[in-house]
């Protein structure tokens, strides 16, 4: 399996990223935002951080970034795209996925680690889970809080495309277990195709026993053939 | 141009210090040769008033690679590693504009660490403000704690620690000293010390602009009630582009084109040149026409003493430059080179083709002012607390009371607005007694604790000194980890006060004693003068950070309690010492009596006891007795599994208050199953350790047989109440 990591300046889950990817054995190359080609990849991923600074908005100036352009037309050609936390940003900012990451509802960055419910399997990201499994994942954001129109919520919902909703250690998905005021408590959301994931949980920091669970590692398995 | 006696005042300088600087330059100086003076002989870079007493500080083992004098202290741990480390005050500046303050405290402290060619792998604070009641308090912490955040978040190194504390002492000087923790291959360093004549002085990193002229001026000198309009003083710091230069410095670092590289820190380009120069016994010649300036008309006042961020002072081997320009317009970064290093051992400025400033190195460094102030040393407060004179209290009221004061609350709020987690290396976070992080690809990790008694040191200065590296000692111990030395924050009022410079002079005595006898040198640190307001000083807080190493990743300990059925004990000897204790401070708000003593003989065996327990797997989990005595330290341990405690009565006591509020240092808890108990005995006996059984693990009731009973939630929501409350006023 070959996967791509796109850097961008003020990307810092990079490496993060590409440790996970390396321990199952995925050929993983770093490509610099300035380069005007993409390997040929099974897996494209967007790290987390802060691209050029969040500055303007999250994700807006990556948006526009060479290699961007070549993303999308990956990702309408149905390549597996996979954004996390500022990735999950930077693929609403270039109209990959819909809807908007609003500051968290707190107004406060916030760092620690919450549980996510799965909601569906079936998509080729979460197939090594089980339908209503809860995993303990990190988040660390501070515009995590996504918001979208009825519409749009209402195809998210009706077709499967939330594949993860923010929920507390018994599952219950309500007002107390969400962290950011996420809309429904979305924690990710789909593309119609299913090839595109955005995701404000890090998935990369829950895959080492040493540090804490290995909750997030079902995700790469599954992207493996 | 000469200067004028207003001038001479407006800089910090005494007439007596321009007298000087008259000899050394022969003449009278301009404006810019004065600036340039009182930027270099300020408190803040000069170490005027502290230097002949920091000399006392054990500073050298056979793992110290580089002590105090460098960017950042650096250390051996094994395998080529080395760790980078050091800590740094950000008071006034986060005093006058608590967003910005804090987060370039946050930049200047990780670039003195990248600075060295270590990747930074940790940060850590300690943080102190005034009385929650205080109307400036929150808006202060808030800030402050956002800045920290916010500038550690977006750069994406872990902040995985720290201490949050409040004191009236600190309402109108606030304390914030950032720590960061670099790792580097041992052969791999960088040193600020220029070689070789006719090298290109290089410029790299961020633009000039006019913020932060005369930070370290300002940082040098007591607040009055005007300080806020202090405010265009403090710099701005740029997060993204430190992130750039971290990136660009590391990849510059990989080949050997590096002879020497600062920081453009406090003083920005005078002391970086200066301190270049200096060190290789060089001189140095820029033109300040090629310095990147972000604004039009910058002057060479402004740009010499600019502290703008995110900037450093390379000098580059010969035919490397175009090499490294490549690096640094890769990550879109200036990259100039400004001047070359000279044999004149003189600082020459050249602007529009004229010669603007001329003066000898040394007058700027080697031959600064060094004082020997004056000092008294502090009456020691002998009286002795006696526990019956005061008003009745049942016991877990006063447990609860101090659950819930501000300084012994649940700090979550604070460390979830940190990232701890970016790097995936994050064994620990904070909430423990330290902060653990692995070696990335190793299985060996460090341990970090940040540490202060304000309280202690005020009663007396010399044991304070002493206990806060014991206390950071034990820290490092009860994670497992092997304590190996420490960086510090000496925070203190004005020098030129003959009892502050007591103060001073005692704490420094105190750590130097136990950092001689644990050995635990100090390989880098700070020292902050002049925070006072209105010519009243804050508390003497010196704040320690201490490093550790450990070498099994399966011999990690913390606080959590592990097991229903097992034991806890305490190591070491209570004997219910309550002088200067959160149980007088949090109850009676009183401040009577001494600190406790430390015995540090007592303190090497209990600590090596229990290490040697942690490596074996006997002890499950451990917890330093500290601020609040045994069961403030038991409800924590509890508090964070959510399991109970049956806790027992001394059986040959004394007071209970004494007993289970006392802080009698060199104490620890462990927890471990009971058949391991008698394995212990030897051990314990071995080493003269004194020990007892303090409490069982049970399933959700906090408890001491026949006195209270209280369920382990209603300890936590106690813990988290002060903050609820304290956030919901307006």
């Amino acid at each position: 399996m070959k996967s791509s990591v796109i850097v961008f300046p003020g990307s810092n889950c990079d490496r993060d990223i590409a440790v996970a990817l390396k321990k199952l054995q995925f050929k993983t190359s770093m490509i610099w935002h300035k380069e005007t080609e993409l390997p040929k990849s099974d897996l494209i991923v967007i790290p987390g951080g802060f691209s050029y600074g969040d500055y303007l908005r999250s994700g807006a100036i990556a948006a526009k970034s060479n290699i961007l352009t070549e993303v999308i037309s990956a990702g309408k050609k149905g390549s597996l795209i996979l954004g996390i936390c500022n990735g999950f940003q930077i693929l609403i900012e270039c109209g990959l996925l819909k809807g908007a990451l609003l500051r968290n509802s707190g107004l406060k960055f916030i760092s620690k680690d919450i549980q996510v419910k799965i909601l569906s399997n079936k998509s080729k990201f979460f197939k090594k889970y089980k339908s209503g499994e809860i995993l303990k994942l990190n988040i660390a954001h501070n515009e995590g809080n996504y918001f979208t129109n009825k519409e749009h919520l209402d195809e998210l919902e009706n077709n499967e495309l939330i594949p993860i909703k923010y929920c507390d250690r018994n599952g219950s998905i309500d007002l107390k277990s969400n962290p950011n005021g996420s809309i429904n408590n979305i924690a990710g959301i789909f593309n119609n195709k299913k090839n595109i994931l955005g995701m404000m949980p890090h998935p990369e920091r829950m895959s080492d026993k040493v540090l804490s669970s290995e909750d997030g590692l079902g995700l790469f398995l599954s992207l493996m053939n | 141009m000469t200067v004028s006696k207003d001038q001479i005042e407006a800089h910090g300088l005494t007439f007596d210090e321009y007298k000087k600087i008259k000899e050394y330059l022969g003449r009278d100086s301009n404006l810019l040769e004065l600036g340039i003076f009182s930027a270099m002989w300020n408190e803040h870079c000069s170490y005027k008033s502290s230097k002949v007493h920091l000399r006392k500080l054990p500073t050298k083992n056979n793992i110290v690679i580089q002590g105090p004098g460098e960017n950042a202290g650096v250390i051996d741990i094994g395998d080529d590693d080395a760790v980078v480390f050091k800590i740094e005050s950000h008071n006034h500046p986060s005093f006058i504009e608590p967003y910005q303050g804090a987060a370039t405290g946050v930049g200047g402290i990780l670039r003195d660490v990248f600075t060295m060619g270590a990747r930074p792998i940790a940060l850590m604070n300690s943080i102190h403000f005034g009385s929650p009641k205080n109307h400036k308090t929150k808006n202060l912490l808030s800030g402050v704690v956002s800045g920290i955040g916010g500038y550690g978040n977006s750069v994406g190194i872990p902040t995985v620690g720290g201490e949050t504390k409040f004191n009236d002492t600190y309402n109108e000087n606030i304390l914030v000293n950032a720590m960061a923790v670099g790792l580097a291959n041992k052969n791999k360093i960088f040193y600020s010390k220029a070689k070789g004549l006719n090298k290109a002085v290089v410029y790299v990193g961020s633009k000039t602009g006019r913020d932060g002229i005369h930070g370290a001026t300002m940082a040098s000198a007591e607040f009055d009630d005007n300080s806020e309009e202090k405010k265009p003083t403090v710099q701005v710091g740029d997060p993204f582009t430190e992130k750039l230069l971290l990136e660009a410095c590391l990849e510059l670092m990989k080949d050997n084109s590096i002879i020497s590289i600062q920081d453009m820190g406090a003083a920005g380009l005078t002391s970086s040149s200066i301190e270049m120069a200096s060190k290789g016994k060089l001189g140095i010649e820029l033109n300040l026409n090629k310095v990147p300036c972000r604004e039009n008309k910058m002057t060479p006042y402004e740009m010499m003493l600019s502290e703008s961020q995110e900037r450093m002072l390379l000098i580059l081997d010969d035919n490397k430059e175009e090499e490294a320009k490549k690096i640094f317009d890769k990550w879109d970064l200036d990259f100039v080179v400004i001047g070359k290093t000279t044999d004149t051992n003189r600082l020459i400025l050249n602007f529009d083709n004229k010669k603007v400033a001329d003066i000898p190195i040394a007058a700027l460094a080697d031959k600064a002012p060094l004082y020997e102030r004056k000092f008294t040393l502090n009456k020691l407060k002998k009286e002795k607390v006696e526990i019956n004179n005061l008003k009745k209290i049942k016991i877990e009221d006063a447990l609860l009371k101090i659950l819930s004061s501000p300084n012994h609350s649940n700090k979550s709020w604070i460390t979830d607005q940190y990232d701890q987690s970016v790097m995936c290396d994050t064994i620990q976070k904070s909430g423990g007694d330290s902060a653990v992080v692995r070696i990335h690809n190793k299985e060996k990790a460090i341990a970090i604790s940040v540490d202060s008694s304000a309280l202690y040191c005020k009663a007396d200065p010399k044991t304070g000194g002493k206990q806060i590296v014991a206390e950071n000692w034990r820290n490092l111990i009860s994670v497992g980890a092997k304590p190996l030395a420490i960086t510090n924050c000496l925070n203190f009022g004005s020098p030129e006060k003959t009892d502050v410079m007591g103060e001073f002079v005692d704490c420094i005595n105190g750590i130097k004693e136990a950092c001689e006898f644990l050995n635990f040198p100090v390989v880098s640190g700070n020292v902050s003068f002049y925070n006072e307001t209105n010519s009243k000083s804050i508390h003497p807080t010196p704040v320690i950070g201490g490093v550790g190493i450990i070498n099994d990743l399966k011999r990690i300990t913390n606080i959590k309690t592990k097991e229903n059925g097992n034991l806890i004990l305490v190591v070491g000897k209570t004997i219910g010492h309550l002088g200067q204790s959160a149980f007088l401070y949090e109850n009676f708000a009183m401040n009577s009596g001494p600190p406790p003593e430390i015995n540090l003989l007592n303190e090497k065996n209990n600590g090596l006891a229990v290490l040697e327990l942690i490596k074996k797997g006997i002890a499950l989990s451990v917890h330093d007795i500290s601020s609040g005595g045994i069961l403030v330290s038991l409800a924590e341990m509890s508090m964070s599994s959510g399991l109970g405690l049956k806790i027992f009565k001394p059986k040959k006591l004394k007071n209970l208050y004494e007993y289970f509020f006392g802080e009698d240092q060199g104490r620890y808890l462990i927890e471990l199953s009971k058949n391991n108990l008698k394995n212990i005995e030897a051990l314990f006996k071995k080493n003269n350790v004194f020990h007892e059984i303090v409490a069982e693990v049970q399933n959700d009731t906090f408890e001491i047989e026949g006195l209270f009973s209280l369920k382990t939630k209603d300890l936590q929501i106690c813990n988290n109440k002060w903050y609820e409350d304290f956030n919901a006023i307006n």
